[in-house]
């Protein structure tokens, strides 16, 4: 478990978690980008760019 | 013969979770994941030991250049990087679906607002507005009348990047609230899905619903000859349903596909894996 880093509240490992993956902070909704796994680190997600999509 | 898989990606959408879990499925794949954001190339030392790269980068211009390394080391990608190339520019992908007598709507292209207003009412309104790069429907416009038409042209010329000083014109198409996403992988359409929304853009990213579309004959002949235009691989096109048939709209290299499962109940991450080992035992994309 870690902190959100815009809100602070608690935000949980998922059981099945990557490194890269978005997540989203329950209490604030920002989204997150899992950075480490074992320690559980998280950090704000890159706001969406202009060549970003499928 | 054990495959060793570079899984080339930024951030990971639920896509590339799927497609994560389907490669560690696989006994006979070494996947080992590359964050596109901690790498350098240095192109006098560019020794690579995969046997392909999976490119899922959220960044087209990352992705694109990343290819364009790999590949010149010898790597197989999936998708190639002209594949990226053709489909990350909606022109590009234009001119080669013209090239290949793809059916699609009308397009015209411009270089400022003025001759952009006579290409615009050549078409007739309503017309769609569109950058060349970008995806998820952002900043498109649907245009129905001179007012709007100086407007949106002024501001982009304004206020856009150098991108947004061509302009991208396409006759809008009356899709009665839906369009067809069609996925075709090694030449095969191996599923598609309706996106219907009330709204005139029908992208899934902006609240479109997804439901099984079957496959017709005609539906999979315009994919598959869509696909080959951009030169194959794994493509998601985008299709109209018009009074003169199917016509493609866009072809996305990146496919997302997490509403397209349960919907379709094709296993897509399955099709899409097999088709990345195919290609690493191959050593190449083939005739694509």
């Amino acid at each position: 478990m870690v902190e959100c880093v815009i809100c602070g509240a608690e935000v949980t490992k998922p059981n099945d978690a990557v490194i890269g993956e978005l997540i989203i902070c329950p209490d604030c909704g920002t989204e997150l980008e899992i950075t480490g796994l074992d320690p559980f680190t998280v950090e704000e997600a890159p706001q969406e760019q202009e060549d970003w999509g499928e | 013969m054990s495959v060793k898989v570079g899984f080339l990606h930024t951030i990971i959408r639920p896509e590339e979770k799927m497609l994560i879990k389907e490669l560690q499925s696989r006994k006979d794949v070494e996947l080992e994941m590359i964050d596109v954001r901690t790498l350098h190339f240095n192109l006098t030392k560019m020794n690579f030991e995969f046997d392909v790269i999976f490119e899922r980068c959220i960044n087209h211009s990352r992705a694109l250049h990343a290819l364009l390394l790999y590949e010149s080391a010898g790597i197989p990608c999936v998708n190639t990087s002209k594949v990226a190339t053709v489909c990350g520019d909606k022109l590009l992908t234009s001119i080669a679906l013209k090239d290949n007598n793809v059916p699609q709507p009308e397009v015209s292209v411009a270089f400022t607002e003025d001759t952009a207003v006579r290409a615009i009412e050549e078409i007739g309104y309503p017309v769609v507005l569109k950058p060349a790069v970008g995806s998820w429907g952002r900043l498109i416009s649907k245009i129905n009348d001179r007012d709007a038409a100086e407007t949106i042209l002024e501001h982009k010329t304004i206020l856009g990047t150098y991108h947004h000083s061509i302009f991208y014109i396409q006759k809008y198409i009356q899709k009665n609230g839906r369009d067809i996403r069609a996925f075709v992988v090694d030449d095969k359409c191996i599923a598609a899905i309706y996106r219907t929304s009330e709204h005139w853009l029908t992208n899934t990213s902006r609240g479109a619903v997804a439901s099984n579309c079957p496959i017709t004959d005609e539906l999979s002949d315009i994919s598959i000859k869509a696909a080959r235009a951009v030169g194959g691989g794994a493509v998601a096109i985008d299709i109209f349903e018009s009074d003169n048939g199917l016509l493609a709209n866009e072809v996305n290299y990146t496919m997302e596909f997490r509403n397209s499962i349960t919907t379709t109940g094709v296993d897509i991450p399955k099709h899409l894996v097999d088709y990345v080992i195919k290609v690493a035992q191959r050593g190449s994309n083939g005739k694509n």
